[in-house]
Formats: structure tokens, C-alpha cells, sequence
């Protein structure tokens, strides 16, 4: 993937012939593939490959920041509650573990175009090392959320509601009090007056009811906010309130259902409907982000076994910097998933 | 005009034919699964392509044969479903995606530049063997109860039906990568490869149409990988991304499906625009009219189809605001469109129009193109299109431009670049007999379809109507007949490769790069960088010499 630079062609370039325009070049140059000039030559179409790969990922990653920005809009009530979920302060640790990281990575560069073999070597190892404590504490965070079945989909089971977190209590104090201080949409929907349509919000995305007037997903985007507490405001005793789900296939999920739902304390946030689906695209995002970081160590690996043989210099460190390039999109990932994902006000 | 030394070196080698090209400089199996040369990346790709065409086609007759008559005639309705399925798939995925591109394209592209190579050959080998890998699990889901979804796996279905749905989709995902990386070399080599004097705007219409195309690939082929690995741990898993029951948006998965897969029709169209405006210049004898307008308007088809995805979804429940502005654009693509089609008529206009089988398929192109991309128009209008969507009015359209359009170019390509990649000529006369069949038989299929569209015949239906029998069965006669044509190319292209005529260095009198090479070319395709000093279209120095059943150089320049 990251690692198609021209450079690896190098060691396939096979013998030329004498009348190679730039055979004395590439005598020279022992990592410069036949069909380049020179080396920066090399360098550069390198350079231009990995940044096209890079907008190949953002692409990639665009489509789920894409759904998540169109569910955050029409269920902004799943995102508050489901927040509290995660926890702020793993999250904040790892922003700051990959941040460092690619503070070494962009310094290996730097040792590769100076040929500072050593500090290259010590450089990549730290990444990876980085990388690999980043790991450790998603591993700490899933295996919690698995416990907890904190799951994506219909899997999703919490054994405790959102009232019940530390970090629910933490931002409304031990005994939630209404107050429109906090800022929740629904904290001050009163328990008695659920107008009848908002038990099933338009914006609940079953597809018979929603044919008509749903349109474009982005259409309905600021009805929530606009109007405030009335709309997303799931009814407080969410379970009886519900009217039978009218949706297909709704069979087999009954862990998500809103029947399950816990009865809220007074003026404490109620579990709206489908909060699985925030675990989903939770999951989904920092998942594949982790898949990411696992290519990059990987990449790394590789990149520090070049070094060691000695392969890096002024005239070749192509490699390195795509490497580096690379990580530093990784990282620039998670520095937007994190306060979208765990930062939600 | 003068072509200087460099370019003259590459010229002196046609009579060293055999002694070492491409094909002969290394030997083995291995030394061909193992290459990083894009020529033969490039014929590996032409054979497993047409491999992927002759099984896409075989599905294509056992759906037509179905539709014989009303009900059962062969298979039973599930087994339906899961022929137009895996033929969609494959066509689609396997055939037309990387036919021109990626098996015409590698092959020509470095050689009409004047590079050695790709700039990234090891990618460009990856991307063959992600091609493989991908077709390998179709070919897993074809053989264990084949996906029945269609090939736009549109949820829910694709999430609750029991057929093999997950290989189908790993390998639409898998296959997607290798378009990318197919794109990213191309564009790379386009910046950074071109020789000396080799401008922008010297370069061939082929490779402006090979950009544009690298463009769509890079930036809408990570949308599809996405979408359809949300879809793969949707069936997988249960996440409920698009399950309407979980709180999911099956409508959503339409629009992350069309936002590639719209761009991905112009992946298909785009690099058949490039194959006809070589053919036409060469044929014609004449300098290409509108050089800039043929190669901007393939920039502006590229940009133009991101923003058009929602004609697509007219009746799937999007804002009637989203609806309209989708339907004005899609009208717009019309404009680029046409303006290539004038202005390869307007190359031909008062040329030596020579009719040989590129020829002739280009101008059967020109044609049944036409007929595809107006009645495109029919459709974005979106009054209209809610009366013929889903029927076979857009199943005759998209044939047209698919079929009519990118395999009727990829076989003019072929046949214009047969001589170039394996040094031999094919019968021409039955080159032109099978043109004509395939030309007969591919209006004969799909025009009774736009009839039977606005007469209310839906698309993908097992079942039909008494009275639209007679329609149907003029269809399937189009599509035996032009069964008969591919098995005539077929076989006269394969007869070629041990008993057809050595090719000369041009046979067609083409002033672009690659045929200043032998044929076939060297291993490393130019001695010398060859400098460039005028455009591609300037004929006036080639002369047919009829001793080497080519053009050769007139030596105008000294040499």
C-alpha cells in the first residue's frame, strides 16, 4: 500500500545495456530504478504517488466521516447520550501517544536526508513502540465496551445506562437536576407532555414512513436543534411510550429495543431509540483507523530493517518520508475522530 | 517539422523483428507472473479480461434464452436473479472497468508517452494480481449459490438474502483497489514520465482520456471500497449502518453506492472516447479537429460526473430541490459529450476516410454511442424517468453505452494495437465481417428494448406479458447473432498469433510514439528517450510502403 514507492524497484532493475542514456547515474545510485532520470527524479514521482494514495484514504475515510455527520444530524440525541460511553480520558492519552508519534516519525525523516543512521534507527523504534501503547489502549477501551456489551448493531446490550456512568455523573454532578445549563436538548422535556408524533420522530428512519417527506438525509438536518427540546426529546418512559415498531425485520434485536431501556431518574437524559447505531459507526471508524495503525507498524517494521542494513542516505530517504507521510495522515485521522466521537457538546 | 535523432533511433528497428521484444526477452511462466514489464501487465490483463468477457457473455445468453418465452425455459427464477446478477457483476467489474484502461491502457500508455515504463511497475503488478484475487471470489460466489442481489447490492436484500453475497462483495471491494492503484500509476507516470518536448497538449487524445479516467478511479473508487466494506460487516456483523430496524438508512447506501459508481460510468466511457480519437485522425488522414476541446472536455466529463449521482435515485425518496439540481447537471454532461462527437465527425469531414476494422468499429461506435448517450438524456429528465425507471428502457440504455459504447471501443482498440502487441496482422475480412455482425446484432438486441421499456416491461423479470414475446425473441436473435460474431474475433485473433502475416512497425500510418517502436516493441520500449517536437496528429511524412505492408518515415528529416 503505502510502502509503492518507486524506490523498491530498485534491486529489479536489471543490467543495461551500454547505451543507457543515464547508465553512469544509475551505476551510482544502487536503489534507482531504470526508468528514472536521477534519483530525485525517483524522489519526487515517489512523493506525488503517496500523496495521491493519501487522497485515496481520505476518500475512504470520507464516506464513514460522511455517514457519521448524516446520522449526527438527524439523531444528535444518540450522540449526547452515547458519549458518555466513552472515556474521555483514554481517548485524550492516545491523542497524545499518536501526536508524539508522529513528532518521531517526522524527525526519522529528517535523520534519513542527513544519514544520522543511529538516531533513525531510535526514531522508528519509538514510532512503533508509539504505536503500539496507541493499540494498547484501544484494546483497554474495547475489551471494557465488550464487557460492558457495549456493542455495535444489534448486538448492542449495555449493562448500565448512561446515568448510570461515572462520566455521566461527573458532568451533571452526583444527582442529575434539570437545568438547561447542560446543554441537552432533552434534559427539560417535561415527563408528562411527549407530543403523540415525537414518540417516533420522522427522523427515525423507517423507510415506509419515511419515504415521503424524508428526502435528502441533510434536509431535515436542523429541525432537532430548531425545535429544541420538543423534538428529540424521546419520551421519558421511553418503553411504554413507544407504539409498536411498524418497521420490517424488526424482529431480532430486542436488545436494542427501547423496551430494555431502564427507567431514568428524574430529569436525567432517557435512552432515545437506536443508540446502537452510534456504537456502529464508533466502531466502525476507530476499527478501521486501528487497522490503519496496524499497516503502519508494520510499515515501520520494514522501514527500520531498510535502516539498519544502512540503506537510507541524502541521495535516498523517499521511503521514510512516504512512510512518514502516511503515518502523519493516521494520526491526522484520529485527531479528528476524537472529539467527534468522544468530545460531544 | 523534423523529428531529431533520438526519435529517428527508435525508428531503425523494425527489421530486427524476433530478435529480442517483450515477448521473447524472457521465458517461462514465471517470467511473466513475475514481471514488472507493462507490456506484458498489459497482456495479462487483455487475456484475463476477455476471460471475464466470455463468461459475462455466456451469462448474457442464458438470460436472453430465459426470456425466450414467458416463464420458465431454462432455469427456474432464483437461478435468474443470480445469472443477470453475476452478469452485471462481472461486466462491469471484471470486463469493462479495467478492459481499456488497465489491459489497452498499460500496454499503450508508457509506449504513446515515450517512457520505459509506468512509474510504479511493482504497484501495476499488484494491481493485476488484486484483479485475480477479486475475480477468484466472484468465481467463489458464483460456484456456492451466487449472489442474487444485482450488481448494485442495493440493502436490504443484499443484507437478508441467503445467497453468497459476501465473496461478491470482498471481491468488488478487492477489484476496486486494483482500479486505484491502476489510477495512481497513471497519473504519476502522466506528471512525471514525459519525455522532453512531450507537452500537455502534445500529448495523445488516448492519454487525456487515460487521465481523466485515473482521476475518477482515484478519487470515487475509495467511496465504493467503503461502502461496500460498511455493507460487508453489515451482513457480516449485524452493525445496522443501513438496516432502517437498527436505526440505519438503506437509502444512504444508494447514495454512497451512486457517488462511485456514476463516476465509474465514465471509468467505462471515458477511455473509449481516447481509443476513437486515435482511429479516427489515422483513418481519416487528416490532423484531429479540436484538439483542446476533445482533451478538456474529458477533464470536464471527469469533474462534471461527481456531481450527478442522484439521477440515480429519482424515485428512491431524495428532495425534489436534490432531484432537480441532479437532473440539470446530468443534462449538462451532454454538452462535453457532444462536443467530442462533433468533433470527430468534423475530423473525418473531407479526410481520406480509410475503412479498415478499427475503423469500422470506431464508426460503429460513433453510432450506437450516440444513440445511447441521447437517450441518457431521455432519462436524466425526471418526469420521464419516473415512468421508465427500472424497465428495460434503462437496461437498453446503459447497453448501448456500455456494450455500443466501451466494448465496441475496447474492440477497436484491440484491433488497432493487435499488430503493435504481438507483431502479426489478423484476417481482415473477417475482421470487417464480424464488425458488421456484432453491428446488426447489438441493435437487434437492445432497440427492441427501448421499446419494450416505454411499453412498460420492467427490468430484471423473470416473467413477462404474452405480447411482449415477439420483442424478446428478436432481442435474444441479437444477442445469439452477436455470440456468433465474438466466437468469429475470437478465433481469427487467436489464428493471428501463429499464422497471421508479420506486422509492419505502422501499419495504419499513426504518428503517435508507439508506433515508432517495432512491433512488437522492446523490452524496454526505447533505446533513447525519444524527444518530441510536434503533435500527434501530423501524417504528412508517413508514406505506405507497400514492400512492408506499412507506413514508413519519409526521410525528410535526413535520416
Amino acid at each position: 500500500m503505502a510502502q509503492s514507492t518507486a524506490e523498491q524497484l530498485a534491486e529489479r532493475t536489471p543490467p543495461e545495456s551500454g547505451g543507457h542514456a543515464h547508465g553512469d547515474e544509475h551505476a551510482q545510485h544502487p536503489f534507482l530504478a531504470h526508468h528514472f532520470d536521477n534519483p530525485r527524479h525517483q524522489f519526487e514521482s515517489g512523493k506525488l504517488g503517496i500523496w495521491l494514495f493519501l487522497t485515496t484514504e481520505v476518500l475512504f475515510f470520507g464516506g464513514l466521516f460522511c455517514a457519521y455527520a448524516i446520522y449526527r444530524s438527524l439523531h444528535p440525541e444518540i450522540f449526547v447520550y452515547a458519549h458518555y460511553y466513552l472515556d474521555t480520558f483514554w481517548g485524550a492519552i492516545n491523542t497524545g501517544v499518536l501526536i508524539v508519534s508522529s513528532l518521531t516519525a517526522a524527525w526519522a525523516v529528517r535523520n534519513a536526508q542527513l544519514g544520522e543512521r543511529n538516531k533513525l534507527i531510535f526514531n522508528i523504534i519509538a514510532t512503533i513502540v508509539l504505536a503500539c501503547c496507541f493499540l494498547c489502549v484501544k484494546y483497554v477501551e474495547y475489551s471494557h465496551k465488550f464487557h460492558d456489551n457495549v456493542l455495535p448493531g444489534r448486538h448492542f446490550n449495555p449493562t448500565h445506562e448512561a446515568w448510570e456512568l461515572e462520566s455521566y455523573k461527573k458532568a451533571h454532578g452526583e444527582h442529575a437536576h434539570v437545568g438547561p445549563a447542560h446543554g441537552l436538548p432533552s434534559q427539560g422535556v417535561p415527563v408528562e407532555a411527549p407530543p403523540p408524533q415525537a414518540a417516533v420522530p420522522p427522523q427515525a428512519a423507517v423507510p415506509p414512513q419515511a419515504v415521503p417527506p424524508q428526502g435528502v438525509p441533510v434536509v431535515p438536518a436542523a429541525e432537532p436543534q430548531a425545535t429544541g427540546a420538543a423534538v428529540p426529546g424521546a419520551p421519558p418512559v421511553p418503553g411504554a411510550a413507544q407504539p409498536p415498531a411498524p418497521m420490517p425485520g424488526a424482529d431480532g434485536h430486542t436488545a436494542a429495543a427501547p423496551g430494555t431501556a431502564k427507567q431514568p431518574p428524574p430529569g436525567a437524559l432517557p435512552r432515545p431509540r437506536h443508540v446502537s447505531v452510534f456504537f456502529s459507526i464508533y466502531f466502525f471508524m476507530t476499527g478501521l483507523h486501528g487497522v490503519h495503525v496496524v499497516a503502519g507498524i508494520i510499515m515501520w517494521l520494514w522501514i527500520l530493517r531498510r535502516a539498519i542494513r544502512g540503506e537510507f542516505g541524502p541521495q535516498y530517504f523517499g521511503a521514510v518520508d512516504y512512510a512518514a507521510l502516511y503515518w502523519h495522515l493516521v494520526d491526522l485521522i484520529w485527531i479528528y475522530l476524537f472529539p467527534l466521537l468522544y468530545l460531544i457538546h | 517539422m523534423t523529428s531529431p535523432s533520438a526519435t529517428a533511433d527508435v525508428l531503425t528497428a523494425p527489421a530486427e523483428r524476433g530478435s529480442d521484444n517483450y515477448l521473447t526477452h524472457d521465458k517461462g511462466i514465471l517470467s511473466w507472473l513475475t514481471t514488472l514489464d507493462h507490456k506484458r501487465i498489459g497482456v495479462m490483463y487483455l487475456m484475463c479480461v476477455m476471460g471475464a468477457f466470455l463468461l459475462g457473455g455466456v451469462f448474457a445468453l442464458l438470460i436472453r434464452t430465459e426470456l425466450l418465452t414467458p416463464g420458465r425455459t431454462i432455469v427456474d427464477h432464483d437461478t435468474y436473479n443470480q445469472l443477470f446478477t453475476l452478469h452485471g457483476a462481472v461486466m462491469v467489474f471484471l470486463v469493462i472497468i479495467p478492459g481499456i484502461p488497465a489491459a489497452l491502457g498499460n500496454f499503450v500508455l508508457p509506449l504513446q508517452l515515450g517512457a520505459k515504463d509506468v512509474a510504479f511497475p511493482r504497484l501495476n503488478l499488484a494491481s493485476w494480481y488484486l484483479w485475480v484475487i477479486g475475480a477468484s471470489f466472484m468465481v467463489i460466489s458464483l460456484v456456492t449459490n451466487a449472489a442474487d442481489t444485482g450488481w448494485t447490492f442495493y440493502t436490504p436484500y443484499s443484507t437478508t438474502t441467503t445467497t453468497s453475497v459476501l465473496p461478491a462483495l470482498f471481491g468488488a471491494f478487492i477489484l476496486g483497489f486494483s482500479s486505484i492503484f491502476t489510477g495512481m500509476n497513471f497519473i504519476t507516470t502522466m506528471h512525471k514520465l514525459r519525455p522532453p518536448g512531450m507537452t500537455w497538449f502534445r500529448m495523445p487524445l488516448f492519454l487525456w482520456a487515460l487521465y481523466s479516467t485515473a482521476v475518477i478511479q482515484v478519487l470515487a473508487t475509495p467511496v465504493l471500497a467503503i461502502t461496500l466494506l460498511m455493507l460487508i460487516v453489515e451482513r457480516a456483523v449485524g452493525i445496522g449502518i443501513f438496516d432502517p430496524a437498527l436505526g440505519g438508512d438503506p437509502v444512504l447506501f444508494q447514495h454512497f453506492f451512486w457517488f462511485y459508481s456514476h463516476p465509474a460510468v465514465y471509468i467505462m466511457i471515458v477511455p473509449a472516447f481516447g481509443v476513437v480519437s486515435e482511429i479516427f485522425p489515422t483513418f481519416s488522414r487528416k490532423r484531429i479537429f479540436g484538439y483542446k476541446f476533445i482533451a478538456l472536455s474529458s477533464i470536464a466529463i471527469a469533474i462534471l460526473g461527481f456531481l450527478v449521482w442522484g439521477h440515480h435515485m429519482f424515485t428512491s425518496g431524495q428532495s425534489v430541490v436534490a432531484a432537480t439540481i441532479f437532473s440539470a447537471i446530468t443534462f449538462l454532461i451532454a454538452i462535453p459529450t457532444a462536443i467530442k462527437v462533433f468533433n470527430w465527425i468534423a475530423t473525418m469531414y473531407k479526410g481520406r476516410i480509410h475503412l479498415d476494422t478499427p475503423m469500422l468499429y470506431a464508426l460503429f461506435f460513433l453510432w450506437v454511442f450516440t444513440i445511447g448517450g441521447l437517450t441518457g438524456i431521455f432519462l436524466g429528465v425526471m418526469s420521464v424517468d419516473i415512468h421508465l425507471h427500472d424497465t428495460y428502457f434503462v437496461v437498453a440504455h446503459f447497453h448501448y453505452v456500455m456494450m455500443g459504447g466501451s466494448i465496441t471501443a475496447f474492440m477497436a482498440g484491440i484491433h488497432y494495437w493487435w499488430p503493435k502487441m504481438f507483431g502479426r496482422m489478423y484476417n481482415e475480412k473477417l475482421g470487417r465481417i464480424a464488425c458488421g455482425l456484432l453491428f446488426v446484432g447489438l441493435n437487434l438486441t437492445f432497440f427492441p428494448q427501448f421499446v419494450l421499456g416505454t411499453r412498460g416491461m420492467p427490468r430484471r423479470y423473470y416473467n413477462y406479458l404474452e405480447e411482449f414475446q415477439g420483442l424478446h425473441q428478436l432481442s435474444s436473435l441479437g444477442a445469439f447473432l452477436m455470440g456468433i460474431a465474438f466466437l468469429i474475433v475470437a478465433l481469427y485473433l487467436l489464428n493471428s498469433l501463429r499464422n497471421g502475416p508479420i506486422a509492419p512497425a505502422n501499419p495504419w500510418g499513426s504518428n503517435t510514439l508507439e508506433w515508432r517502436t517495432p512491433s512488437p516493441p522492446a523490452y524496454y520500449n526505447f533505446h533513447n528517450t525519444p524527444e518530441v517536437t510536434e503533435g500527434p496528429y501530423e501524417y504528412a511524412d508517413w508514406v505506405y510502403d507497400a514492400r512492408v505492408g506499412g507506413y514508413e518515415r519519409k526521410a525528410s528529416d535526413g535520416l
